[in-house]
């Protein structure tokens, strides 16, 4: 039996997330204890609310350092994706700084409005385990008006006025902007795949 | 491309679905999760849960039924209907909403949108509108909706509300235009396309929905991001799959399976 841990820093899709793991047969420890986190399996870093009011919860539970010294497979979700990265621009806040670059806030543009709120397509930008079985331009459920720049480490992209990552993946280090627990089969499909992966 | 949203909404009192023509004289519908799994099944992109009787009895919203539908449906969906603080919006979602929709309880106290926004992050929070066209032309708001006898008319004009609900942080606007609302005539493109013009946000249009083509043409004309409806989708009037191969057809591009 998989040890998972789903980090309890306040988000409020904590509920959403844990049932989606059920659906899988996949019992996740809702938790914020370090000691928890750190013996678990896989982690998973949900997060709807904002960059900062997450980290400071974070920062509260002393988790920072925690997060960052994770070896297992561990998966940012949305918000929690966001931090990964070294800063958000939502209220000027450092993150975590697993991952290189800066998210920025979605502009607004003739037909294009913020937040970024429904389905969109998936554009695959590498062969991924956390992605197999995915189809080109597939659906995903996306609610966010902050996104991550396209790195070396963007194994998905997707386009709302500009391109953002919506999958990003450095070894052990995963994360998706759009919400698994609200995107249906392909959904299912990424946490499946997260949970079945061999770690790297 | 973002996908255009296809929203059945159900109207819920008492934990049963609901619908009344023109907000009154209210029929049994069905079981909420049933008619959820059904939707999503089906095709649908999202699911609103307004609970009609919540707001007029100045009850809250009854969390058992939100994590019966969190626990079965994989697709999101918004809860409507009584939340009027911050720790009522907290349990609802904790509950697997994964939006919250206020209406009266932020004309009665806009800063509620704020104190949400800041709580929660702009993209949790809707903020449902009611209006009609009053004798001098004028789109005002009502509020107390779910229950005729109390509802209330806080001579607020509605570009002004969308306006500043924005400003306050709505991340999603849901206009319910009431004069097309339960009469399937297609819904109000006139209002909706100038409410578009001062919406940034995400904009829904309730209110009207009768035949596929007014999908069509709320899409195409008004340029909303979702188009809700209920008793088409409830009745079996309309099918989702039949109205999203149609729109597919018609170049609007909606989400597949």
């Amino acid at each position: 039996m998989i040890r998972l841990a789903l980090v309890d820093a306040g988000g409020a899709n904590i509920g959403s997330v844990r049932y989606a793991l059920e659906r899988l047969n996949v019992e996740a420890t809702l938790t914020s204890d370090a000691e928890a986190i750190r013996n678990a399996d896989r982690v998973i870093l949900p997060g709807v609310s904002t960059a900062a009011t997450v980290m400071r919860r974070l920062r509260e539970l002393d988790l920072i350092e925690t997060l960052r010294a994770l070896r297992q497979p561990l998966l940012g979700v949305c918000v929690g994706m966001q931090l990964l990265f070294e800063h958000s621009e939502e209220d000027d806040t450092p993150c975590l700084g697993i991952l290189g670059g800066r998210v920025r806030r979605l502009q607004t543009a003739p037909g294009i409005r913020v937040p970024h709120m429904g389905w969109n397509r998936l554009q695959p930008r590498r062969d991924d385990p956390l992605l197999a079985d995915f189809a080109e331009g597939e659906f995903a459920y996306f609610v966010h008006g902050y996104a991550a720049p396209v790195t070396a480490e963007c194994v998905a992209s997707t386009t709302h006025g500009v391109e953002f990552a919506a999958v990003v993946r450095r070894g052990n280090v995963m994360g998706a902007q759009f919400h698994p627990e609200r995107s249906a089969a392909a959904g299912a499909r990424l946490l499946r795949n997260f949970l079945s992966m061999e770690p790297a | 491309m973002l996908a255009r949203r296809i929203i059945p909404c159900l109207d819920v009192r008492d934990g049963r679905v609901v619908k009344g023509v023109r907000f009154r004289d209210h029929v049994d519908m069905g079981d909420i999760v049933e008619l959820a799994l059904r939707y999503r099944d089906e095709g649908a992109d999202e699911l609103v849960f307004y609970d009609i009787s919540a707001t007029p009895q100045q009850r809250s919203v009854d969390r058992g039924w939100v994590e019966r539908v969190s626990a079965r449906i994989d697709i999101p969906f918004c809860v409507a209907g009584g939340i009027r603080d911050v720790e009522t919006a907290r349990a609802v979602l904790h509950a697997g909403a994964d939006k919250i929709s206020i209406n009266s309880p932020a004309l009665e106290r806009p800063a509620l949108i704020s104190e949400l926004a800041e709580a929660f992050g702009v993209q949790c929070v809707v903020v449902g509108i009611d209006s009609i066209r009053e004798p001098d032309g004028e789109w005002r708001v009502r509020t107390h909706t779910g229950d005729p006898d109390r509802m209330r008319a806080p001579s607020v004009r509605t570009l002004d509300w969308v306006v500043e609900a924005q400003r306050l942080g709505a991340g999603e606007i849901v206009l319910n235009c009431m004069d097309s609302d339960g009469v399937r005539r297609g819904y109000d493109l006139g209002q909706l396309r100038v409410v578009r013009e001062l919406c940034t946000v995400p904009l829904v249009a309730s209110g009207g929905a009768g035949e596929p083509a007014h999908f069509e043409a709320v899409f195409r004309e008004a340029d909303v991001d979702g188009a809700l409806a209920a008793s088409v989708f409830h009745g079996g009037t309309i099918r989702i799959p039949e109205l999203k191969r149609l729109l597919r057809a018609r170049g609007v591009e909606v989400r597949s399976d």
